[in-house]
């Protein structure tokens, strides 16, 4: 059964809830993805991110709401609907024991494809994640970054037309980071459409054409990166330290000089259209920061202004 | 068996590729040295006292065919246990396995249709062993090998069950300390269960692996009868078919969450 007025949607989930015993990890969340869309969910530790991507996988039951991906019921189709993910888990699961070539070869059988055709994808994904020179290598002392390329290349063997990345880069240093982001961007221009979570901001402008951002098992706001940051920030901010007397009274202080201001116990934000201005007004006010800078707004502005808490707290 | 829980048996068997050097060496050696050391050695002194509790024969007949189904045991217990929880807890195999089309029924029994294998090829170097110490009196002695698969098959699924609701592996300790050790030690393998005090005999009955000796040795000395087989046939089916009840619930609660 295909839900109604979803519009084709490859995942299409209304009222999705996910209990453990009386916690509610994931509370009543509405959202679609679109095939050929980059889909994220940005959040803090416990945000409910990972149980979330679970549902879609089809390997964690839900309690509450509907559900359909590929226009099928997780339900009573999850083999089949697993039969067409490709799945990147939070935690590596790969074989360490094993070499890198027979962690795809091993993982390709699961999905029933013929050997030989398993042989001839491993070689051409392990040249697509760059790890062919590994091939034969065990794959337990490889880098975080080799292990998590891997992985994106086992998910991929079987040509996944949904692929789901949980954390794709977490613990990566900026260059895995950076190999990691343009193998996804090249998978999606090849129509791949992917879900992803992330706790960072700019992984998310990055990589998501649209996101969700989640926190507490709720879904808090939604939209393209740009939408989310002209809607609920300003073009600009301004960050500036301040000696420690002076933090707590400059959200007074401060208040004609900035749209907005937050304190955060290191520094304070001023959001403004015009952050050059906003520095003049601070130093009109007779103050002199300890420090100043003026960047674009970000996602973890956003965020900061839908929760009052930062993402990376 | 469906072809889902084929193709992930085949998984273990490509990660049992690297080791097999190594498992084929002890388990040539496990039963030459027992049979030497017990059944030759502690044999020549059993061997001048009075055997007729033995049934008449000699000790190291009497005592090879009851290695052969407590080694099945061994081998079941340790392929179910820490490879389990390996799977489900430290390597996290099955996470991988369950994010594909596999449900959890076929890893289950892909991962005991392995250990079924497993339990075969131990039985089999085993038989071939016996044969070479003369240790073989009757024809219907072929039938140790399956016999032997199913006694380890009895353990193999119970023991998975248990294994994968485990958080630390002192649950693992435990059971070998208290349950496979002195099995394999009272229930009947080194000497008759009718030498142990009459209170204890009853316990040693209702272990699975005293009804794998008893039908191991009865075959062996071609002295099996049809409907005592039977029996015990049926009793190590149900502690299989028991055990793959259970462990299908526990791998269900622990892996679908
Ligand atoms: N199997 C489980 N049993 C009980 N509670 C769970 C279970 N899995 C997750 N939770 C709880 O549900 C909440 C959401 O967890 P989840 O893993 O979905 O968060 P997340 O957004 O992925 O966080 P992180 O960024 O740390 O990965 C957390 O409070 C977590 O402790
Ligand atoms: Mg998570």
């Amino acid at each position: 059964m295909v839900a109604e007025g979803n519009g084709g949607a490859l995942i299409h989930a209304r009222g999705l809830t996910k209990r453990f015993g009386s916690f509610t990890a994931v509370d009543a969340v509405d959202f679609d993805v679109q095939r050929g869309e980059s889909f994220g969910f940005l959040g803090p530790n416990g945000a409910g991110k990972s149980s979330t991507m679970r549902m879609i996988g089809c390997v964690s039951p839900f309690d509450d709401g509907v559900l359909r991906i590929l226009a099928m019921d997780p339900a009573t189709d999850g083999p089949t609907i697993r039969g067409r993910l490709g799945v990147v888990p939070q935690e590596d699961t790969l074989d360490v024991e094993l070499t890198v070539r027979e962690n795809l070869l091993i993982y390709g059988r699961y999905f029933d494809l013929p050997r030989s055709v398993v042989r001839e994808r491993a070689d051409r994904l392990l040249e697509f994640v760059q790890l062919d020179h590994r091939a034969n290598d065990r794959v337990e002392p490889l880098s975080g970054g080799l292990k998590r390329r891997l992985t994106i290349a086992r998910a991929l063997i079987s040509e996944p037309e949904l692929l789901l990345l949980d954390e794709p880069t977490t613990g990566l240093d900026p260059q895995a980071r950076h190999a990691v982001w343009d193998r996804l961007y090249r998978l999606k221009q090849q129509g791949v459409t992917q879900v992803l979570t992330t706790h960072y901001m700019d992984e998310a402008e990055q990589l998501c054409d649209r996101l969700v951002v989640m926190d507490n098992g709720k879904i808090v706001a939604e939209g393209t990166p740009r939408d989310l940051i002209t809607r609920y920030s300003t073009r600009e901010v301004l960050e500036v330290r301040l000696p420690a007397a002076e933090t707590t009274a400059a959200v007074t202080r401060f208040d004609g000089a900035a749209d907005r201001v937050e304190v955060l116990p290191d520094r304070v934000l001023l959001y403004a259209h015009d952050g050059e201005a906003a520095l003049s007004a601070v130093h009109a006010l007779g103050v002199k920061p300890d420090f100043a800078l003026v960047r674009r707004s970000t996602l973890e502005d956003v965020f900061l202004h839908l929760t009052g808490r930062s993402l990376t707290d | 068996m469906s072809s889902a829980s084929v193709r992930s048996l085949q998984s273990w068997a490509y990660r049992y590729k690297r080791t097999w050097r190594g498992s084929a060496v002890s388990s040539v050696l496990q039963p030459v040295l027992f049979l030497a050391a017990m059944g030759l050695g502690l044999g020549s002194l059993v061997n001048r006292g009075h055997s007729r509790s033995l049934g008449g024969v000699s000790y190291l007949v009497f005592l090879a065919p009851a290695l052969l189904a407590a080694a099945a045991m061994q081998t079941a217990a340790m392929e179910a246990a820490w490879p389990v929880m390996a799977a489900v807890k430290w390597l996290k195999t099955y996470d991988a396995m369950l994010a594909t089309p596999l449900r959890v029924r076929d890893i289950l029994a892909g991962h005991l249709t392995w250990i079924g294998v497993r339990i075969l090829m131990v039985c089999t170097v085993f038989f071939v062993v016996m044969a070479a110490f003369g240790a073989i009196k009757s024809p219907e002695a072929v039938f140790l090998i399956p016999v032997g698969l199913l006694t380890g098959l009895a353990f193999a699924a119970p023991i998975a069950g248990y294994a994968v609701t485990l958080e630390r592996d002192s649950g693992l300790t435990a059971l070998f300390r208290f349950g496979v050790m002195p099995m394999f030690l009272f229930s009947g393998t080194f000497f008759p269960v009718s030498q142990l005090p009459v209170g204890l005999r009853p316990v040693a009955y209702i272990t699975p692996l005293w009804h794998g000796v008893d039908l191991c040795r009865h075959l062996a000395l071609g002295e099996a009868s049809f409907l005592g087989s039977i029996a015990h046939v049926a009793y190590l089916l149900a502690w299989f078919v028991g055990g793959c009840l259970i462990a299908n619930a526990t791998y269900r609660r622990r892996l679908v969450q």
